[in-house]
Formats: structure tokens, sequence, C-alpha cells
């Protein structure tokens, strides 16, 4: 076991609602992986989004205090569980980062937020984010990984989707955008069959879920369709919305006649924590609705079993 | 017909502002289609993303205030990362949501709380921001 790996952690809104069973996992396997998880003692929402607009300071500034407490607490590097906070809080320090990159545009912007927040000290840009895939990608051997597996998968087919915000726009990818495949290792080392699935890329229509729900719902039949027409038992997530819009939203899609059978969504690291026989908390029961019936399909009776 | 492109045209107002609040370079845009032909939500839309684009080159005003297309739009950037000119389109899609908010008439209605009860705090945090000007 690697010895000294901290990392700071900011959880954001929903991990610590909606999200209770993916921070519990996380934070289960990342113990057993000898991870030290500091959650930042003073954090705000991250801002959920990250503004696209040219112009306007504000959207920026509920990121920037984030990243000033990770610096005042003396971290280096923190991470996130959510795609969604590691999006806004990655592109809003590349503000202050990446002068020369592609994001130049936003430069004028270090001084304005600085000179804005003149009440806090300024903003280094010395923090670096990491969503918790990246980081194990990083700092952890999927040899480790396996080395605690007590339940093997056996071959269970896991599709991993990761959507947009962990691997769009460019300048923040943690993989490939056109063809990721960073779980892969790491549910292969659970002894998962991995699937690969042509939608696993494409997004599942995020916030518009508040709005046009007919519209997401379409989006999660696609998506479930296309990854059990793959041969998938379940779909693992590393995302909060994407959770909540392919699971939540399957009883619209099952209620079509043409659309996909029933498909447990769960977060990779609730997968990696039951095969490594790790015990956490779990809101399932409300939480997520993932309901299965019985013999749908492998997943289920790997369900019943834990 | 003969048609001129470019914002230094005096009557060019619509695509000065879209280029202002997003940054973007409008008359980049070839119409290729990539951007429409990637695009999750394209089935939703009225306007697919590149006609969205062509409207602002042409400055149609009326067209883009009316345009429910870009509320369809999830912001996840699959357009930006393929298009071969280097547009981020999702900015130009926040800038028309934008002008259509600053003008005092957004096409769209914000959802009533009944409607809201279980969603996550992540979708309904992002959707409100989306109304933020
Ligand atoms: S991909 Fe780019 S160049 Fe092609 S139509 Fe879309 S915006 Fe225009
Ligand atoms: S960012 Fe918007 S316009 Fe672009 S592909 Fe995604 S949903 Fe379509």
């Amino acid at each position: 076991m690697p010895e000294g790996l901290r990392v700071g952690y900011f959880p954001g809104c929903t991990l610590k609602t909606d999200a209770r069973d993916f921070e519990s996992s996380a934070l289960a396997v990342a113990g057993a992986l000898g991870i030290e998880v500091a959650e930042l003692s003073r954090w705000n929402c991250c801002g959920t989004v990250y503004s696209l607009d040219a112009v306007n300071l504000m959207p920026r500034l509920a990121s920037v205090h984030n990243l000033i407490r990770a610096e005042e607490e003396g971290f280096s590097e923190i991470m996130t569980l959510c795609s969604m906070c590691y999006n806004t809080l990655k592109r809003t320090n590349n503000l202050f980062t990446s002068i020369n990159s592609a994001v130049v545009a936003d430069a004028p912007w270090r001084t304005a937020i600085n000179d804005f927040l003149c009440l806090d000290p300024g903003y280094s840009g010395r923090v670096k984010i990491y969503h918790f895939l990246e980081f194990l990608r990083e700092k952890i051997k999927p040899e480790q990984v396996k080395d605690l597996v007590v339940r093997p998968l056996d071959g269970l087919a896991v599709a991993p989707y990761y959507g947009c915000l962990l691997l769009r726009p460019k300048e923040i990818a943690i993989d490939d955008p056109e063809k990721p495949e960073i779980l892969t290792p790491f549910l292969s080392a659970l002894g998962a069959k991995v699937i690969d699935f042509p939608l696993n890329n494409e997004c599942c229509g995020a916030y518009q879920t508040a709005m046009h729900p007919e519209a997401v719902a379409r989006r999660a039949c696609r998506i479930i369709s296309s990854a059990q027409s793959e041969g998938a038992d379940m779909i693992a997530v590393s995302c909060p919305l994407c959770h909540y819009n392919l699971s939540a939203l399957q009883n619209a899609t099952n209620s079509r006649q043409s659309g996909p059978k029933a498909m447990p969504i769960i977060y990779f690291t609730e997968i990696m924590a039951r095969a490594m026989g790790l015990n956490y908390q779990t809101d399932a029961a409300n939480m997520t609705p993932t309901s299965v019936p019985p013999g749908r399909c492998r997943a289920s009776a790997w369900e019943a079993a834990k | 017909m003969k048609i001129i492109l470019g914002n230094s045209h005096p009557q060019s107002l619509f695509a000065q502002r879209i280029e202002a609040l997003s940054g973007q370079k409008l008359f980049a845009c070839y119409q290729c289609g990539k951007c429409s032909s990637g695009c999750p939500m394209a089935e939703s839309m009225d306007l697919l993303p590149n006609r969205v684009i062509r409207e602002a080159q042409l400055n149609n005003g009326p067209v883009l205030m009316s345009c429910r297309a870009v509320w369809f739009c999830s912001s996840c950037f699959a357009c930006a990362v393929r298009c071969p000119k280097g547009i981020d389109i999702a900015r130009i899609m926040e800038a028309v949501r934008t002008i259509q908010m600053m003008d005092g008439k957004p096409i769209t209605e914000q959802p009533s709380c009944e409607d809201t009860g279980t969603l996550p705090q992540i979708a309904l945090v992002s959707h409100f921001r989306k109304f933020n000007v």
C-alpha cells in the first residue's frame, strides 16, 4: 500500500444528499487503497455549471472561493467525485493557470477576479484539481485494486458510461473525449467484463432534466439500449446527474413498448466497494431508484446476493 | 440576391452581441453541419445548432429571439470538440439564451416548484443558473 497519499476533497451539494452512496462507497474504496481523503473544512457550491459568458465575472466566483479555501488549508491537490464539480472547478482553475493555452481569451479574468475578491487572499492557480477516477489512474495501480478483491465480479458485464463533463472540453478532459477507457483497467481488476458501447461519451441531457424531462428520457432510452445491445448487465457512472437521468427516467423509458429492459445504474465506486467486500452506508432504497425486476438480468442476481 | 456577411456592418447588431457575449468568431463557421450531426439534443430542437449560427451570421434577430433550440442545449460540448473551425458552439447557444433574457423575453419558462420535488440539487441549481444573466 502506498505511503502518505493524501488529497483534499471537495464534495459538492449532491454528494451530501442524493448521492450519499457515491460518497460513502468512494471513501471506503479510498480508505482501503490507503488514500487519506481530507474534506475541506469550508466549501460552498462549485457554481454547478461553468459559465459560458465571456463578459460576466460573477458566475466564476463560487469556484474561486473554493480554490482559495483549498489553498488556505494547504492542499496542493484536491479531488471531486461529482463530474460537474470537477468540470466547473477545473475550468475555473484554468483561468488562473493556462494563460498561454486555448483559453487565452479568459486570461485577463485572473487579475479582475483577484481584484474583486480583495478581502480574500488572491488565488495563485497552484491547486491541482482531480476527479477521483483520474486520481486513481495517476496514483494507484490496477494490481493494487486486484489484490483487495474478495468477491470477484466473475465476468459480470459492466458498461462504463462517461458522459460529457469528464471528457469535454478538451482542456479539462481526463481521457480521450471520443474513446474514453479510463475505467477499463479498474473494472477488469475486479473481474468484470468491460463493455464498450458507442454512446458511452454522449450526453445524458444533463440539467435539461429539470425542464425537458421527456427529451432526457429519450436520451436515457438510447444510452441504455445501446449498452444493452452490446450485452451489458449494468452501467457504471461517475456523476450524480448521469445517475439520476439514467435511473430515475427508466420508468419513463420502460413504459415504452420498444424501450430497453430495466438496467441497474451504479456508481463505479459502489461496484469497486462491493467487489472489495467493503461496508459503506447506502440510502439506496430511497435515493437511487434502480429497482430491477427479478430475473431481468444477471446483475439482479448479483444485487440480491450482496 | 447577393448576401454579404460580416460583423462590421452597422446593422449586424445581433452578430456583434453574440460575438461579444460568446467570445467566439461567428463568421469562422462554414456550415459543414458537423456540430448538428453529433448533437444529442438535436432531435428536440427547432433549429439545428449550425442553423442557429447561420441565422446569427445573417443577423436574423426575429428568428433568434424566438428560437427554442438554445433552451434545449445541454452544454455537452460535443459540438465544440468536433468543430473543424474551433468554434465553441455551446457558448454561442448560451449567448443567444442570454440575449433573449437581456431583452426581457426568454422564449421559455422556469419549471414550477411542484415539478421539481424529486430532482437532485445538481440538476436544479445548474438549471436555474441558466436563467442567470
Ligand atoms: S461544426 Fe463548426 S464549422 Fe461546422 S457548421 Fe458547426 S459551427 Fe460551423
Ligand atoms: S453543447 Fe449544445 S449544441 Fe453542442 S452538441 Fe451539446 S447539446 Fe448540442
